[in-house]
């Protein structure tokens, strides 16, 4: 089974340098597609079928198509690496950076390629620490060795790099907001249209991808899209993908796994199934932001459409699993109090009622709640349904309340009836 | 990208309707007149989806059943368009939206400022929302002090970014951000203290509920439903913004922006919402009297009217004053009673030629002047010596529009709505088009021009003469000097790149080139094809008007005195100590003789005064005045003074009839009288309906339908309810009672309309959103430019400025709270004037062994004025600035050479 993302991520914990990076293939890529036009490297991308690693899984071809290419295109334009990685749950993007930086480096410089981009940032979350210090160390060599600046390896193309690490905002995930961070403002986002594309960053044409997708950059250039397509068990898309699984099992971690592997597999083979003493109750398949899949969906293929069909969503392709000694009205208050408390505060939904979820779930969880409440809370599912708010964020948060509501609803009952939490 | 040319058939709820093509949904339904809910969309600053509150159903097409909620304000109305506003699931989540809003929102409406005229009110009921469900505590914040003009109420927000919005992204403000996040979003200054912007009044409107209110009503709060109002006219500057006038219990409770689409639009600065505060003085003329050196004697109306007969008209050379704050009909009243050739304008020549050569050039000269709001659609502006942000504050607000044109197309190329304010906003990055500024020294307005350059009044002028060297070179050579990066060059230019340019400037330096070069230049730009406009600030609400009717000045009145010409005078709303130095005015007063005095505020001329006669303010009188623009506009008296107050050119009226028995039966007659003489004010006459114009059979009441008290309010004098007083002169009535619907537009005495309690109620009084008001804007246009260009262009004949060894010119700083005349005697803005001070270069204090703070003492013609110093590093060396209108420097006549010696 080809890992390609991750398989020179060296097992000590410590980070690639150049020099190895270059040892094992890489700027390969970046020096076949300097060769090519950047519309034969847009191309190959949208021929690979690769889909957005973020979370809604947009294909990425298709998403640098809408920048303005011509020769009157505004410049400078910029690209941006989102490696904000603040969804509960979720740290793949994170074992990239530490593990293998310059991967990330070289499918931004090809995208940049792609789209003439004249600057490009990676915008890091603010708690990793780590990964920031050796993207700064790996940057520096990439300008050292022609990667990045003037010329790039020989050629005409030249590129700016930055890292900015991030005050620690949930909303910066959202690329919008993210945008908005990075030109000093608040990390509230924007209305589209405009998208990005055509009035990004400072007003200018911008892409910005999952630091996981850019990872896939070099070796759809390198090894060509047929090879990358055939990693993946599904039609929905190329490649390989970063799936992870918490909670309570037995070997919680991170995987690199060919695009449609089976929640079954993920955590009975990959994550060892559950702790002893433990039972499999429900999972959040890709992050906090997604819907609960039960016991009866255990053998769906973890891809976007399939996960989407069963009434979730792949998100991250990070799954939470939620065992029987876990209050799943907890769970969910934990995730709500989250949400609530990273709202931007831009639009009324979100703003008001998340809280007002949170509140609600708080008082139930301890026994202060009251039957209607229950009402409310179906209500606020459906206020803040997608395209009713500003931004996906309270739509997200909705997820796994609404599904909690449909699978768990004698346990919210069972709070208010008892006037306790039954796992206390 | 030109909205509104093109119309698009859109269908709500399935009926038809034809609107115009492109604009957001929200706005065509507001404009044809649907009750929808929202708070973040302003018609002035446009859409940015927010607050959600406008949620409807949309529809693909007429097989689309489904549909799916959009936000109305975020959607553009295209040719087909399908929406529903009666959807069940639209009015539920738009009552889910409110319930959202009022889980923090107190339930304080009977004690809120803001109550009954609360945007937050209406849109509630609206939605439809009624019952609460919240079992939680509400989030509590602290309230900051912000100066002496809003009171802050934190508690009370919605968060619909309107206020940050406002005073930001549109009034170029500093001191007011959103902190915080989540349901803890908080709206203030960094810190306490005064909110700096000259626009922040505007907050209380536009806030949609009661966050930032009125601290000054506040001060003599009333409900606002139990206010009687008139249309109005602001008098504290020379642009003549509309406003609403209100009244309760004998005094003036507030002031409101009075939608005016063609000058102010939906705003006002703060000298006119907060400086009416004189209008209730205890230093009020109330009573007429007859005053000696040691006493005053307070005399009835019929006494007055009979001793004034007496006393002054028995006399042979009777002048009269007028005076740039008093009405057209109220200077014309006067100059008929004292004779044509005893009449002179309130003013020195100095400032009465400025004003007459703004007059000829606007209307002898080929280009146009437009109206405030249309200063807003101009892409680039060349300002000539004029600190409009002080000297005509809502000039400013619209140059700041202006600035962000050029820009803006380069978001509309992108195919971003004009509407879709914040992605326009990103997209032009807070870049702004050619806004240039010469000025005397540093003005606000330097940060967002382009290029400020500072010189004295007379090389400003020589400047502008050059500017227009530069346009006729650039023009007639191909190859013009396309490479200089002098100012002179990047001016001409941008002026002639750009498809509207527009030349500012005025009379407050007093120099009579820089006008002139300001109209050279716009005539230039006029010969090259441009589409030109030429604005003059002039100094007061109605020197444009006065001046119409002024052949003579106030020097020429002070010549006459001093020949022993004059017999008794007649000042009408003047004060002379304002106007000239003490000590000439002590003189003249003392040639004339005999003084009669028209004031509405006791001051230094009234102390002189054998008779004083109280005279309204633009509170208690009906006038026109005409402004910058030489529009004609009508101010309405707001409420019937017990007292004896009543419009000057109705005492002058009443006084004519005593002597002569010629009497105007009311105010339209004094009107017919005036344009019977002076045909060029024809037009006054359409300014406004009639005194008999009728809505039916009713008259328009100042009151809404909803005041209460006004049996209770005198029963302690008398339980009989008064019959209510009759407005002879205006179709306004002084009750509820009239007619219910909406007025002709320049007699709106207040904005409502059913379930619209707020000002946002606008909406149903225009035409469309944002557009003209029904029957058009308010105002009649009185100069409009000559084709033939009779003015021609002028000759330069300023000499450079040198500068004299031990002596400074002083010219005026202005300030737009302390410079004018009567609003600084309201305590609220009292509070806003800066200590006096006279401004100078580093370098020359340096070379007089000064520094900030020292104390100086200036001399100038026999006056001696001690005085510090402060540096302003931007004003050319050996000119000095020194604050106008100031009470330490009232009746000075600027510019003058003054010597500076350290005390």
């Amino acid at each position: 089974m080809e890992q390609p993302l991750t398989q020179h991520i060296k097992k000590d914990g410590s980070v690639l340098s150049l020099k190895e990076y270059e040892a094992v293939g890489g700027y390969q890529g970046l020096k076949k597609a300097l060769k090519m036009t950047p519309k034969e490297v847009m191309q190959m991308v949208k021929d690979s079928n690769l889909r957005g690693r973020g979370g809604a899984g947009f294909p990425t071809g298709m998403k640098w198509s809408f920048v303005p290419m011509d020769d009157h295109a505004p410049h400078p334009k910029y690209i941006v690496a989102n490696g904000d990685e603040m969804e509960p749950g979720t740290f793949k993007d994170r074992v990239l950076v530490e593990g293998n930086p310059h991967q990330l480096i070289e499918g931004m410089i090809i995208s940049a390629y792609a789209i003439q981009a004249d600057i490009s940032y990676i915008f890091l979350r603010w708690a990793y620490h780590e990964a920031a210090k050796r993207v700064e160390v790996a940057i520096h060599e990439a300008y050292q060795a022609g990667y990045l600046g003037e010329r790039i390896a020989g050629s005409d193309f030249h590129l700016e790099m930055h890292l900015h690490t991030s005050v620690g905002r949930y909303m910066c995930g959202e690329e919008t907001a993210l945008l908005n961070a990075l030109e000093g403002k608040r990390a509230n986002p924007r209305s589209k249209p405009p998208f990005p594309q055509v009035s990004g960053l400072f007003g200018k044409p911008t892409i910005v991808n999952n630091v996981e997708t850019f990872n896939n950059i070099p070796h759809i250039i390198d090894k060509g899209t047929e090879w990358y397509q055939a990693l993946s068990k599904s039609p929905d898309g190329g490649g390989t993908k970063l799936y992870g699984v918490s909670g309570h099992v037995k070997k919680p971690a991170i995987w690199e796994l060919p695009l449609g592997v089976s929640l079954r597999e993920l955590i009975e083979e990959h994550a060892g199934g559950m702790m002893d003493g433990y039972k499999f109750r429900a999972a959040l398949p890709g992050g906090a932001s997604t819907d609960f899949l039960t016991e009866e969906h255990l053998d769906v293929a973890m891809d976007f459409t399939n996960v989407m069909k069963a009434g979730s969503r792949m998100g991250t392709g990070t799954v939470i699993v939620l065992d029987d000694k876990t209050c799943p009205v907890g769970m969910v208050l934990n995730l709500e109090k989250f949400f609530a408390q990273e709202s931007c505060g831009w639009c009324t939904p979100c703003r008001e009622g998340l809280p007002w979820t949170a509140k609600i779930l708080d008082a139930i969880e301890n026994g202060r709640g009251m039957m209607n409440q229950l009402d409310i809370l179906s209500f606020e599912t459906v206020y803040m349904a997608p395209g009713n708010t500003f931004c996906a964020l309270a739509p997200g948060a909705m997820e796994p309340l609404q599904s909690a509501l449909k699978y768990f609803r004698e346990d919210f009952e069972r709070h208010i009836k008892e006037h306790k939490c039954p796992w206390d | 990208m030109p909205l509104g040319l093109i119309m698009a058939k859109i269908f709500v709820d399935n009926i038809e309707y034809e609107v115009p093509d492109g604009k957001n949904l929200l706005e065509v339904c507001l404009s044809l007149g649907f009750n929808l809910t929202y708070f973040c969309w302003h018609p002035a600053m446009h859409s940015v989806g927010a607050c959600r509150q406008c949620g409807v159903i949309n529809f693909k097409d007429e097989n689309d059943k489904r549909g799916r909620l959009v936000m109305s304000c975020m959607q553009a109305a295209t040719n087909g368009t399908r929406i529903s506003i009666e959807d069940p699931r639209a009015r539920a989540f738009r009552a889910g939206n409110i319930e959202a809003l009022m889980l923090n929102h107190p339930h304080d409406c009977p004690v809120c400022d803001e109550g009954g005229e609360c945007h937050l009110q209406d849109m509630t009921v609206m939605s439809g929302h009624n019952y609460r469900r919240n079992t939680f505590k509400k989030r509590t914040h602290y309230n900051q002090y912000l100066g002496p003009f809003i009171n802050h109420e934190m508690n009370r927000c919605i968060q619909c970014y309107r206020c940050v919005r406002f005073y930001n992204d549109y009034a170029g403000g500093k001191d007011l951000a959103v902190f915080a996040a989540h349901d803890d979003v908080y709206f203030g200054r960094q810190e306490e203290g005064v909110l700096e912007n000259e626009f922040s009044g505007n907050l209380v409107e536009v806030c949609p509920t009661g966050v930032f209110t009125d601290k000054v009503l506040r001060k003599h709060y009333t409900r606002k439903w139990d206010l009687t109002s008139a249309p109005s006219v602001c008098h504290q500057c020379s642009l003549g913004c509309n406003i609403l006038t209100s009244e309760r219990y004998g005094g003036i409770r507030r002031i409101l922006t009075r939608y005016n689409g063609d000058v102010n639009g939906y705003f006002i600065c703060d000298r006119g919402r907060f400086g009416y505060e004189y209008t209730n003085s205890d230093q009020r003329i109330k009573q007429p009297s007859k005053n000696t050196d040691n006493s005053s004697q307070p005399l009835s109306t019929e006494d007055a009217l009979h001793d004034v007969k007496d006393s002054i008209f028995s006399k042979k050379n009777i002048i009269g004053i007028g005076s740039p704050r008093a009405s057209l009909e109220s200077n014309f009243m006067l100059k008929e009673l004292v004779g044509e050739n005893n009449f002179y304008g309130g003013i020195p020549k100095r400032e009465s030629d400025l004003v007459h050569r703004v007059i000829s050039i606007l209307h002898q000269g080929k280009v146009k002047t437009p109206s405030l709001k249309e200063v807003e659609s101009y892409d680039a502006i060349l300002i000539l010596g004029e600190d409009v942000t002080n000297t005509a504050p809502m000039l400013a607000l619209a140059v700041r529009q202006a600035a962000k044109n050029q820009p803006r197309e380069k978001a509309y190329a992108l195919r971003i709505p004009q509407w879709d304010d914040a992605a326009v906003r990103e997209s032009v990055q807070g870049q702004t088009g050619p806004v240039y500024l010469l000025t005397t020294h540093h003005t606000k307005l330097d940060e967002i021009a382009t290029k400020a350059e500072y010189a004295a009044p007379d090389d400003i002028a020589i400047t502008g003469f050059e500017i227009v060297q530069q346009i006729t070179r650039l023009s007639q050579s191909a190859n013009g000097d396309e490479s200089s990066q002098s100012f002179t060059a990047s001016v001409a230019r941008d002026l002639l790149k750009a498809k509207k340019p527009l030349i500012i400037s005025g009379t407050s330096l007093y120099n009579t080139a820089i006008i002139q070069a300001a109209a050279n230049i716009a005539y230039s730009l006029k010969d090259n094809g441009k589409d030109a406009g030429l604005v003059y600030a002039v100094p007061e609400v109605n020197s444009m008007g006065m001046s119409m009717l002024e052949q003579k000045n106030l020097d020429d009145a002070i010549g006459r005195a001093k020949e022993g010409g004059v017999d008794a005078v007649i000042i009408a709303e003047n004060d002379l100590y304002f106007r000239v130095d003490r000590d000439i005015a002590n003189d003249f007063l003392k040639n004339c003789h005999h003084v009669l005095v028209l004031e509405n505020l006791q001051n230094e001329t009234t102390t002189k005064a054998d008779y004083i006669l109280p005279a309204g303010t633009f509170a208690e009188s009906t006038g026109t005045v005409v402004n910058n623009e030489g529009r004609a506009q009508r101010f309405y008296q707001v409420y019937k003074p017990s007292n004896e107050m009543r419009s000057s050119w109705d005492w002058l009226n009443e006084i004519r009839n005593s002597i002569s028995g010629v009497h105007a039966e009311n105010f339209d007659a004094v009107v017919d009288e005036m344009i019977k003489k002076y045909p060029e004010l024809a037009k006054v006459k359409s300014v406004a309906p009639d005194a008999n114009f009728r809505k039916g059979t009713q008259k328009i009441p100042r009151e809404t339908a909803r005041y209460s008290g006004r049996t209770a309010m005198l029963a302690n004098i008398n339980v009989s309810e008064p019959k209510p007083p009759v407005d002879k002169d205006s179709p306004l009535s002084f009750t509820m009672e009239g007619y219910q619907g909406v007025p002709p537009s320049p007699d709106v005495p207040f904005f409502w309309s059913p379930g619209w309690n707020s000002v946002q109620s606008i909406n149903r009084y225009q035409t469309e959103v944002g557009g003209a008001l029904h029957g058009g804007n308010p105002g009649v246009r009185l100069l409009e430019p000559s084709n033939e260009n009779k003015s021609g262009y002028f000759n330069q004949s300023t000499e450079k400025f040198s500068r004299r060894e031990g002596e400074w010119l002083v010219i005026p700083f202005y300030h737009i709270y302390g410079s004018d005349e009567l609003s600084v005697k309201g305590p609220a803005l009292a509070e806003r004037i800066p200590p006096v001070y006279i401004a100078m270069n580093g370098k020359d204090l340096e070379k007089g062994n000064l520094k900030d703070g020292d104390h100086i003492e200036i001399t100038f013609n026999q006056n001696k004025l001690s005085i510090s110093v402060k540096s302003e590093n931007t004003l050319p060396e050996g000119i000095a600035g020194l604050p106008k209108g100031f009470k330490e420097t009232t009746g000075i006549e600027f510019p003058f050479w003054g010597r500076i010696r350290k005390v």
